[in-house]
């Protein structure tokens, strides 16, 4: 698989380590009332589409950037790379 | 034996005899031939037996589609089994064995499995060997063993070089015959960059092996001449003995290319390169390969598809027979007989199985329309065939067309389904092909030579205009059709002999008539209970025909039928060339560490940690084995001084306005309040609350930190911090770098400590100016910039000092020089592995994935006051429940007994079962400090239960051992010698 890096442009897949599910950005927040089942969620249960993914790439053997990537799992066509920081602070993340 | 067989023409270099041997004969043949063209000029029909009744099988095809001619190839380290002959180029010297008989290839003492066959047809292994049960390990499998199987192995490591590569290009084009070569031209001419790859070792494909004629002239003089033209195009690349093998996601193509095969000496060269080709677009122009039809005893030597008789007739001047039959059921297999008598070989008949007129006219020839083909005669090989009406024809070979099925088998690694066509009776490549590809020629159902040609040109014209390209305006070329006329037709069912149809496995239409009553319906589930399709030819003449006796069994059509997909590989690939360099010492890169050298010139013995390679231990004149030199080790740096690499710790620098904050995150305990100047111990959890790493981290300066890891998860730890960095708290002004292989690092540890370090830096290490816990960024010997740490893995008065990786062979010899006078000693990882556990320290066998903080007894080091990664889970009820394991440590009732890491605990009295286990025994060592076996491990409220003796059980490594619960901390637990 060739991934295009919003940086550097198209690299092959075997320059990253893939972990998942993109949703392991929303970090829940550890003071919510129901903080433990959030984390319970938020760290075991994931979605497993034959389809579209966003997922988690990282260029380890490059500039260590995470990317999400939106991956179709049936015929790998990827539509979407982003740069992981840019999606989480999109999603209000700050410190 | 002369060339007995050996006509006029062909692309062979005659001026050159080339001496090569079969099962020991001596045999000639010309630069230019394939093994298999040169077996057949010699007149050796019989070239091997098959696989499941040992029948005498011949050569059958002219490529890489070959099921029967598989030889040995080559001698001593160097033997290949299962190469076909077919596409194994001739050179001075080859050496081939025939395989797959027992005794000589003439009287295979194996043949009588034959006269079995009624036993031995589809499942027969699930059916036959199934009692009685005692009878599978003794006897059924070795007999099997025996009897099945190819080749061999030498068994000898492979002596030769393969290399990997990588290459770009705009448009790669697959497969070099009439249509690759047009397209390649055009795509060539307008500037884009082409790589252009075909699996033969002269570029032209069936242009090289008909009679066909391109702008006048012959098709294989067009070919050299477009060669020539590419060749000298700066963006061409040419690739003839490469194999484009897969194609995978976004454009990415697998080829092997087979640089010194041909060769009889590589020279050092590599024999074989695995190419990763990344295209931007792809034109598969791999043709078409032509079928058989079944009949009975139609596997005999001599039976060749019609294709392969013209190759060898017209490529290799070769005749594959004297007296030559010929059975079609199209006009293809008419151009055999044209091709052979042009040729002046003999054509005993020609049986077209279509009812209508001879489509042409061949001097001489008895022509035979409507008719079949029912048996044939010959032991060894071929002598006659017989007709339906039992008239037997002379014959030593028989060309045999069934049609031409196109090479679809790339575009289907990408899921692609082919589609059905009736009027070529084949599958054509379907609509979802790999990124970037498309089809032309043969490959996608156009057969005949000038239409192939247009659809090389216009397709290329197509992608080139596609990619910004301005298409040349180069002519058309003048080419001309052949004829095409086909009428399915697959097997004769008048014949009461078995009729094969996978010739490698040894499957017949019987089989797959078996097959479907027996209720393997699905194509899938026919071929793996018959094995069709199977092995190294995958099935590539095997697998329509296969289908369309299954359809006409089952009353369906072909596509309502179905059909099997292809996976990569093409054809065989070997696993010398997909490993690459990537084997013995090169499988995997070996870290030294900076004071390698000095430890190999001072007699460490060295051990594998992950890639890093570390000194063990240190052995010295008249130490008789690695205890004396450890227990040594460990006893004169409790007494004096130590010296240890502890470079392999991941080391991780930290800088920015926020980075304590965001340790704060990393870490259970806090560390925004750190003093600079102060080194603090870290526990890391993982989101689940599970304990993940620990170490130090040395706050440098009010935004720096250098935080160490254990050795094992040095990259993994990074890689949670990057993503904790950008991901979770991306608001966070935070930079880290890894520096693991920028520091050397040096533990100098025991009583001597501080007065070797203080010879060594320069500042003062007193221990009001440098307590426990302190760092500081200094000088070594006044020049060399280094990091002082006082943290102690070993309990003793300890140093941990840093200097420029490239400085650490030296300063290893130089701190030993500083400790002369203290008589100091180098220890290595098994001293270190002593020392921690004497300590109460956990490592990697306690920190196991399992264990939480309260398990640990570091519960006390979740803050309570802030969040950190894994802290709400780690609060779950289950976690921190009253019962929970603890570490504590364990010595021996018995001071003489050794304890043994794995051990289980159980109550005194209690048996020992799973219901009573209390929990296990993580690390264990002989301690020269307290003179007996001690070990770490987890029980059970271990830390309410001192002194309480329990039994270690370790029923499959030597029984019971008696244990005193203890605090971990064998060695000076108040920590007054660190301190001091």
């Amino acid at each position: 698989m060739i991934i295009n890096h919003p940086l550097l442009g198209p690299r092959d897949a075997s320059e990253f380590v893939y972990l998942g599910d993109a949703s392991l950005i929303n970090r829940p927040d550890p003071d919510a009332q129901n903080a433990a089942e959030l984390f319970h969620t938020y760290s075991y249960e994931r979605a497993n589409p034959a389809g579209e993914h966003r997922e988690l790439w990282y260029h380890e053997q490059g500039d260590r950037s995470w990317l999400v990537v939106t991956r179709n799992t049936l015929t790998h066509a990827i539509t979407e790379v982003e740069m992981a920081r840019d999606v989480a602070l999109k999603q209000g993340r700050d410190r | 034996m002369t060339q007995s067989n050996r006509i006029k023409g062909g692309l062979i270099d005659r001026s050159q005899q080339l001496g090569f041997t079969f099962n020991g004969k001596p045999m000639q043949g010309h630069p230019g031939d394939t093994l298999a063209s040169a077996l057949l000029a010699n007149g050796q029909r019989l070239v091997g037996r098959s696989f499941k009744y040992h029948r005498p099988r011949g050569i059958f095809t002219a490529g890489s589609e070959e099921p029967n001619a598989l030889v040995q190839l080559r001698t001593g380290a160097h033997q290949e089994p299962n190469t076909r002959a077919t596409t194994s180029e001739l050179f001075d010297g080859l050496t081939a064995i025939s395989q797959n008989h027992r005794g000589p290839l003439e009287f295979d003492l194996m043949a009588v499995t034959g006269l079995l066959s009624p036993f031995l047809s589809a499942g027969f292994y699930y059916k036959t060997f199934m009692w009685p049960k005692a009878f599978w390990e003794k006897i059924y499998e070795p007999v099997i063993r025996m009897s099945a199987g190819l080749g061999s192995l030498s068994k000898l490591d492979d002596p030769d070089i393969y290399d990997k590569g990588f290459l770009h290009c705009d448009i790669l084009i697959i497969g070099a015959g009439p249509t690759g070569l047009e397209a390649a031209l055009t795509a060539g001419r307008s500037g884009a960059r082409v790589i252009i790859a075909d699996e033969d070792f002269v570029i032209g494909g069936r242009l090289n092996a008909e009679t066909c004629e391109i702008a006048d002239g012959p098709g294989a003089d067009w070919a050299r001449h477009a060669t020539t033209e590419l060749a000298s195009m700066d963006n061409v690349r040419v690739m003839p003995r490469t194999t484009v093998y897969g194609a995978y996601d976004h454009g990415v193509y697998g080829a092997l290319e087979r640089c010194t095969d041909h060769l009889g000496d590589s020279s050092g060269k590599p024999r074989q390169v695995l190419w990763r080709i990344y295209a931007k677009r792809s034109i598969l122009c791999a043709g078409a390969t032509e079928r058989p039809i079944a009949f009975g005893n139609n596997d005999r030597p001599g039976v060749m598809l019609a294709g392969a008789v013209r190759t060898y007739v017209n490529r290799f001047g070769v005749a594959p027979g004297r007296t030559v039959a010929i059975f079609t059921n199209n006009d293809d297999g008419w151009r055999t007989a044209s091709d052979l008598a042009a040729k002046g070989v003999d054509i005993s008949a020609i049986i077209d199985s279509r009812n209508q007129d001879a489509p042409t006219q061949i001097a001489d020839a008895r022509v035979v329309m409507g008719g079949r083909v029912v048996d044939t005669s010959g032991r060894k090989g071929l002598t006659s065939v017989t007709l339906a009406n039992g008239e037997k024809v002379t014959a030593d070979c028989l060309a045999v067309s069934g049609g031409w099925s196109p090479n679809v088998h790339l575009t289907c690694h990408q899921r692609g389904r082919p589609i059905w066509r009736d009027d070529i009776a084949a599958f054509v490549p379907g609509a979802d092909l790999p990124d970037g590809m498309i089809v032309a020629g043969a490959a996608n159902g156009t057969l005949t030579l000038a239409a192939g040609l247009a659809d090389g040109r216009d397709k290329a014209t197509e992608l080139v205009k596609g990619l910004g390209f301005t298409a040349s305006k180069t002519p058309a070329i003048v080419a001309q059709d052949e004829p095409a006329d086909l009428s399915a037709f697959w097997h004769v069912a008048a014949s009461r002999k078995p009729a094969w149809l996978d010739l490698q496995n040894d499957v017949t239409v019987k089989d797959i008539k078996q097959a479907h009553a027996e209720g393997f319906r699905s194509v899938e589930h026919l071929k793996r209970y018959t094995t069709l399709g199977m092995a190294t030819d995958q099935g590539k003449t095997a697998n329509i025909p296969a289908l369309a006796i299954m359809a006409d069994i089952s009353g369906k059509t072909i596509p309502e039928t179905g059909t099997t997909i292809f996976r990569p590989p093409y054809t065989p690939v070997p696993i010398g060339a997909l490993a690459g360099r990537a084997r013995g010492s090169g499988f995997r890169p070996v870290r030294h560490t900076p004071s390698h050298k000095w430890a190999e010139a001072n007699g460490a013995t060295f051990v594998e940690t992950g890639n890093w390679l570390r000194a063990q231990w240190y052995a010295r004149d008249g130490e008789k084995g690695w205890r004396d030199s450890v227990d040594r080790e460990v006893t004169m740096t409790r007494a004096s001084v130590g010296i240890c690499d502890v470079t392999t710790l991941g080391k991780i620098d930290i800088q920015g306005r926020d980075a304590a904050e965001f340790l704060n995150h990393i870490y259970t305990n806090a560390f925004l309040k750190l003093p600079v100047g102060k080194v603090r111990y870290g526990l890391m959890l993982r989101e689940d609350g599970v304990a993940y790493d620990d170490g130090t981290t040395a706050r440098l300066g009010e935004n720096h930190f250098v935080m160490t890891t254990t050795t094992a998860n040095a990259v993994l730890v990074f890689r949670r911090m990057e993503f904790a960095r950008q991901c979770l708290w991306p608001g966070l002004d935070v930079h880290m770098i890894s520096v693991t292989d920028g520091w050397a690092q040096f533990a100098v540890a025991g009583p001597n400590a501080r007065k070797l370090i203080q010879k060594v830096v320069d500042c003062d290490v007193s221990n009001d100016a440098f307590p426990f816990m302190a760092c500081a960024q200094t000088t070594a010997f006044n020049t060399t910039p280094a990091r002082l740490f006082r943290i102690s893995f070993s309990g003793e008065l300890a140093y941990e000092i840093a200097v420029p990786a490239r400085y650490g062979n030296a300063m290893m010899g130089a701190l030993m020089q500083a400790g002369k006078e203290f008589d100091a000693v180098p220890y290595g990882t098994e001293a270190l592995g002593v020392m921690r556990i004497e300590k109460g320290h956990a490592a990697g066998n306690e920190l196991n994935g399992q264990t939480t903080a309260t398990n640990l007894g570091l519960g006390g080091f979740v803050s309570a006051k802030k969040d950190c990664i894994g802290k709400v889970l780690s609060q779950r009820p289950e976690m921190m429940r009253d019962d929970a394991i603890r570490l504590v440590g364990f010595k021996p009732v018995d001071h003489s007994k050794q304890l043994i890491a794995g051990a289980h605990f159980i109550t005194r009295g209690d048996a020992a079962n799973m219901a009573n286990d209390q929990g296990w025994m993580s690390s264990v060592t002989y301690s020269p400090t307290l003179g007996h076996s001690i070990g770490l491990g987890f029980i059970k409220r271990g830390h309410e239960r001192m002194g309480e003796v329990v039994t270690a059980t370790s029923p499959a490594r030597g029984g019971d051992v008696q244990v005193e619960i203890t605090s971990p901390h064998f060695y000076d637990p108040e920590g007054g010698r660190q301190r001091g």
